[in-house]
């Protein structure tokens, strides 16, 4: 236990001295909450948008309750589209992390002298991982938590407010959260056996945040919902994808491939 | 201790080791001499478990490699061929991070001990990466040797460094000698090589020859004597060829250049026969080859 947390506290040490991972885990997640609590602010005279209520897709009026109105549904129906956007977090974060973790050591050639002690190949990935997707969740909740506050403070109707800490919510953001930044984190190690710049490894690594955005666009052009059972299926999908990219990392990050096959 | 049998491993058809047998006594510095892409580097690898082979069978320190590989790594000190530092980081918490992983039961003061053995401790806050060349070569030893490991490993120690900056770690490296630990160094410098080690293997994807340094050059060219003489003739030439233990002898300008074997207990009567028929001789001494002309006639022939 020692040793996993000499690494994660070692890979702080090393990676938020570089500034484009600080400005990753920093500026991403202010942003990210901004936008959704810049939203309710510009809205909170809800009646100016009830024609707006017109515009989104039908599958959303299921999740409205009764008692709102249409321009109040349609402020729900707006923050729950950049809450999905809010996902981007556990993903971006620990793919950032991840890329100059491993990748700045390849390069380096810190990696060798390192493999070379009596640390287990588990010790040193299960601190390569959590390095990673410790500030991810950190950031994701404390944005999360951020966000409440504002809309709390910001919403026309408490009724409103339930609806941001419904299950649904709470579920993406407690458990979809930490599977994905697990999915980065693996996607990452992957991506660093074929790279050997970290700018590069980033940027390759950033792909696994395509889904998210498929998903913003999905709800948007009303081919789905993010509805409970839609986020139940996401963690079980994502859960299983993980058991495979866990495994897969684990395989591929061997003393023997990393110092015979990683260039 | 080190000793392999038959020590092998292929990557692919790429063949980096073939049956290494070698025996490496405890407490003795062994000098691995090759070109590049020898298979050193692999060779280390193998001893050190980092990679498996792919035939054949090596034990460190009394640890099998393949079945022992943690127990080697406790026992064993890597410097690799780039020191590998962490740049950001204060030379303090470079090694405090390895001595952590090592499990050293009292890692500050063993890196305490290690960054005032090699001077740095005034230096022990400032990131690594602000060292010069042959500093950050220095805190890679230490990190090799902060869990006392019975067996040090060294990659090309002084590539790419200064004269100055391979002096100091030259230095060091024979401070670690003094401490009776068994070293295995791996390097292109032969005069370093020369210098500092008890035994040398030459080696080139399999070991061409192994011996001390000495041995090495009998071995090679012999042990050749030169006489200068005032005037030197041909008639003095064919008076050492008379003698049935020189094994070759030549007149170089002023110079007679012979090859003897026990030149100790040969010399006294070569010089006896040249006084006896007048000649007068102005030196002798023994022509010492380089190891690198050794170890290019080895390559060279491998």
């Amino acid at each position: 236990m020692k040793k996993t947390q000499t690494i994660i506290l070692k890979e702080w040490a090393e990676v938020f001295k570089n500034r484009y991972v600080l400005f990753t885990v920093a500026f991403l997640p202010l942003l990210l909450t901004a936008i959704p609590i810049g939203v309710l602010y510009g809205m909170r005279s809800s009646e100016d948008f009830s024609g707006a209520a017109t515009d989104m897709p039908t599958q959303f009026n299921a999740l409205c309750p009764a008692g709102l109105s249409g321009g109040e549904c349609f402020q729900v129906f707006l923050v729950s589209q950049f809450m999905i956007m809010f996902m981007i977090i556990p993903l971006a974060i620990p793919a950032s992390i991840a890329a100059y973790s491993i990748v700045g050591e390849k390069v380096n050639r810190s990696l060798e002298p390192l493999l070379a002690t009596p640390l287990t190949t588990v010790e040193l990935l299960v601190g390569k991982s959590l390095a990673g997707i410790i500030p991810a969740l950190l950031a994701t909740w404390a944005g999360f938590l951020l966000f409440l506050l504002g809309a709390w403070l910001l919403v026309t109707d408490k009724a409103i407010f339930i609806l941001f800490v419904d299950a649904r919510w709470l579920v993406a953001i407690f458990l979809v959260g930490p599977l994905m930044a697990l999915l980065a984190v693996t996607f990452s190690v992957m991506v660093s056996s074929r790279v050997n710049d970290p700018r590069v490894a980033e940027q390759v690594s950033m792909i696994i945040i395509l889904p998210v955005l498929g998903v913003f666009f999905g709800q948007m052009a009303g081919l789905f919902v993010l509805n409970r059972p839609f986020i139940l299926v996401a963690a079980f999908v994502l859960a299983a994808v993980d058991a495979v990219m866990v495994h897969l990392a684990v395989r591929l990050f061997q003393r023997e491939t990393i110092l015979t096959r990683w260039k | 201790m080190i000793k392999t049998e038959d020590l092998t491993k292929h990557f692919g058809e790429i063949i980096a080791v073939e049956g290494l047998n070698l025996e490496i006594s405890e407490g003795e510095v062994f000098g691995f001499l090759g070109p590049n892409g020898a298979g050193k580097t692999t060779t280390v690898r193998m001893l050190t478990s980092l990679i498996a082979p792919t035939r054949g069978a090596a034990q460190v320190n009394g640890y099998t490699i393949g079945k022992d590989d943690t127990q080697i790594r406790r026992s064993v000190g890597l410097l690799t061929e780039t020191p590998g530092l962490y740049d950001n980081l204060s030379a303090w918490r470079n090694l405090e991070i390895y001595a952590i992983l090592y499990d050293v039961k009292d890692p500050k003061g063993q890196v305490e001990k290690y960054l005032r053995f090699l001077d740095l401790w005034d230096r022990r806050n400032d990131p690594a990466g602000s060292f010069s060349k042959g500093m950050k070569q220095k805190l890679a030893i230490a990190r090799a040797l902060l869990h006392e490991p019975r067996t040090v490993f060294l990659d090309e120690p002084t590539a790419a460094l200064d004269p100055e900056a391979s002096h100091l770690v030259r230095e060091f490296i024979l401070e670690i000698k003094k401490q009776g630990r068994t070293i295995f160094l791996c390097t292109h410098n032969l005069d370093e090589a020369d210098r500092i080690c008890d035994r040398i293997g030459v080696f080139k994807s399999r070991l061409l020859v192994v011996d001390t340094p000495t041995n090495l050059r009998t071995k090679v060219f012999g042990r050749k004597v030169v006489f200068h003489l005032r005037h030197a003739s041909e008639e003095f030439l064919e008076l050492f060829k008379k003698e049935p233990f020189v094994k070759d002898a030549q007149l170089v300008d002023r110079k007679i250049v012979a090859t003897l074997d026990d030149p100790e207990n040969q010399n006294p009567r070569l010089v006896r026969l040249l006084v006896d028929n007048g000649a007068e001789i102005q030196f002798v001494g023994e022509l010492r080859r380089s190891l690198e002309d050794v170890y290019l006639q080895l390559v060279k022939n491998a």
